[in-house]
């Protein structure tokens, strides 16, 4: 029996204070844990989706529901804006624009939402379609890694879309051409994998079937006879040259950041109907906001990691009391000072590991149901089942700790006087 | 065996305590006998070199203690002196078996679970085995107590008052076990008791006289 198993057997022999003790040490470490996670999972998407992109112009609004809508895919758009409008910063050629990316949103399939777009926009997050290819005419579709994994689509599907973003069945555009799968792309780990991307053409064309359905004819003059599987219409012209349109937002990325750019923001926030918002200043308010709760977060996992360290000290200390007959007996028997010491230390040491544990097993099973939830509800995807190196910093934060809540008790053990303790008994 | 000489210990720096001379002779067996208050145990840790006088000097097996660091003493003492105390105490998160094990490791010899398990059979224990020493019977506790204090076959067995709390029968029974397993292991036996019962069985005895200078 070395001395490892010797305070095993010690700490089991009290199995609730280990209990209390291993219990508390693992929530706090668990918490953090939880939190280191989250946080560097939330980042990551945060800087995966910001992909260079400079500036986003939608309808007036909350610019942090902009960002959110248009580049993280997570809340509703702010509404749409007319192509008149947004033409010219569609056009090639601008000044100071290197690339303006359209995006039509509102419509869904099962939950995931359907992008009207340009080619750009997957260029944009260097998405590739692992099989099949990017989509040509209107009612051509290219899905996200994520959304063809849980939707189960393959190339050749076909489905039909519906308004908004929820699942209802009264809401299906039933009456619109069918939507056919011609690619799936590669996980690029941004919000791109859960969208199902299309032509800015296929959104317009399905609505205007739908409104022409619905007795509002009068608005879609030229398309009031079209046929859907004819695409050989006015449709398919540049963007900058349709009229009577809307899109929902154009992502900017500019040549240069200058006072010009911050000038033409300025301009459109004040002179038109739509609005300019800087992702990179939105996220860092959103985080802002988030790190409220979890600075909060992170001081209530200390305060329960002291006192974890606190209960290990007393019930270490209040053991020793009980123990220094035995102790005492184990000095007789042979042992020296310092493996009394190292026996106490041990058990410090033990119950700071055996938290770690199960406080890291805690957090990664809470992150992966977090996690699953959080793709039910925003269709992204976090997950617990990968390390940060940070928790191999916790590791040795949690054994420091379990050292110093052992070691006055482990320093009396190596002083205990063997003939005064055992002449008391 | 056991040679003590010119013993003396202080306990508050003020009074000090002197002890008779003391020499055993290997697989003798001898009787320590003082009224309370004569400084018994302390001459009991004074021999097993739990203690360090403040005079004088105490050799075992031609080892002179107190020229032993304190680490090779801890060794010493774990090898060469079994000990068994007024009360028995034991590592209580152990098994009876587990404990006898123990002694024989920190000790700094190698785990013979076989000898303690033949042991503990020999004691009548072998049913208590695996079980806690706390749950054992007083009498049980000090038969295991016996095997821990003898297990590593030392050279000396020092046992302090083993029979006051016991009647006559139990008495003449703890008396004679203490004798024939320290015969079986040939070690010098040393029991430091008041108990006049034991006079008669001891020819070897010294008398500790209250010695306060």
């Amino acid at each position: 029996m070395n001395l490892l198993q010797l305070s095993w057997k010690n700490l089991t022999d009290k199995p609730l204070s280990m209990l209390l003790n291993i219990v508390l040490f693992a929530l706090g470490v668990g918490l953090i844990s939880l939190l280191l996670l989250l946080n560097t999972q939330l980042q990551e998407k945060f800087d995966k989706n910001l992909a260079g992109i400079d500036l986003v112009i939608g309808a007036k609004g909350s610019p942090l529901q902009l960002i959110l809508s248009s580049m993280y895919h997570i809340d509703a758009p702010t509404g749409n804006i007319s192509i008149d409008e947004a033409k010219a910063f569609l056009r090639p050629g601008h000044p100071f624009i290197e690339q303006a990316v359209p995006l039509s949103l509102g419509d869904s399939y099962k939950g995931y939402r359907i992008v009207g777009t340009n080619l750009q926009f997957p260029a944009m997050y260097e998405a590739v379609p692992a099989e099949g290819r990017l989509w040509e005419k209107p009612f051509e579709v290219s899905v996200g890694a994520t959304a063809a994994a849980v939707l189960n689509l393959k190339i050749g599907d076909a489905f039909q879309s519906s308004h908004g973003f929820v699942m209802d069945d009264n809401l299906v555009h039933d009456d619109a051409e069918a939507f056919k799968v011609v690619g799936i792309f590669q996980p690029t780990g941004a919000a791109i994998d859960q969208l199902i991307l299309t032509a800015t053409e296929s959104i317009w064309a399905v609505h205007d079937g739908h409104s022409h359905e619905e007795g509002e004819g009068a608005e879609d003059h030229d398309h009031s006879d079209h046929d859907h599987g004819d695409h050989d219409h006015s449709e398919t012209k540049p963007l900058h040259e349709q009229t009577d349109r809307s899109i929902t937002s154009i992502l900017l990325r500019f040549k240069a950041r200058n006072m010009q750019t911050l000038n033409m923001q300025r301009s459109i926030n004040e002179n038109t109907n739509m609005q300019a918002a800087t992702p990179a200043i939105e996220i860092v308010r959103l985080r802002g906001l988030m790190g409220l709760g979890a600075d909060a977060l992170r001081v209530l996992a200390l305060v329960i990691i002291g006192v974890s360290g606190l209960s290990i000290f007393i019930s270490l200390f209040s053991s020793l009391k009980e123990r220094r007959y035995e102790l005492a007996l184990m000095r007789v028997m042979g042992a020296s000072p310092f493996k009394l010491t190292a026996l106490i230390l041990l058990e410090g040491l033990l119950l700071a590991l055996i938290g770690y544990a199960v406080g890291i097993l805690l957090s990664h099973i809470g992150m992966e149901i977090l996690a699953r939830a959080m793709q039910d509800a925003y269709r992204y995807t976090f997950t617990g089942l990968t390390f940060l190196k940070e928790e191999a910093v916790l590791l040795l934060g949690a054994l420091g700790i379990g050292m110093a809540a052992a070691l006055i008790p482990a320093i009396q053990a190596g002083r205990t006087d063997i003939s005064t303790t055992l002449a008391e008994g | 065996m056991l040679h003590a000489k010119n013993l003396e210990y202080t306990y508050d720096g003020k009074h000090i305590l002197r002890f008779p001379d003391i020499a055993c002779g290997s697989g003798e067996h001898w009787l320590l006998i003082g009224q309370s208050g004569t400084g018994k145990t302390t001459l009991l840790h004074l021999l097993g070199g739990l203690l360090s006088p403040l005079g004088g000097w105490v050799q075992v097996a031609d080892t002179e203690m107190s020229s032993l660091s304190s680490f090779a003493l801890d060794r010493f003492r774990g090898k060469n002196i079994g000990i068994i105390f007024q009360q028995s105490h034991f590592v209580r998160a152990l098994t009876v078996e587990e404990n006898l094990v123990l002694a024989q490791q920190l000790a700094g010899l190698k785990p013979d679970r076989k000898r303690a398990a033949e042991l503990l059979y020999h004691l009548d224990l072998g049913h208590k085995l695996h079980a806690k020493p706390d749950r054992l019977s007083q009498g049980e506790q000090q038969r295991v107590a016996i095997a821990r204090a003898i297990i590593n076959r030392p050279n000396l067995i020092l046992a302090d008052e083993p029979t006051s709390a016991l009647d006559d029968d139990n008495c003449r029974e703890v008396i004679a076990l203490l004798e024939r397993e320290a015969g079986a292991v040939g070690a010098t036996l040393l029991i430091v008791t008041h108990d006049g019962r034991l006079k008669e069985q001891f020819s070897n005895r010294v008398t500790l006289q209250p010695n306060r200078v």
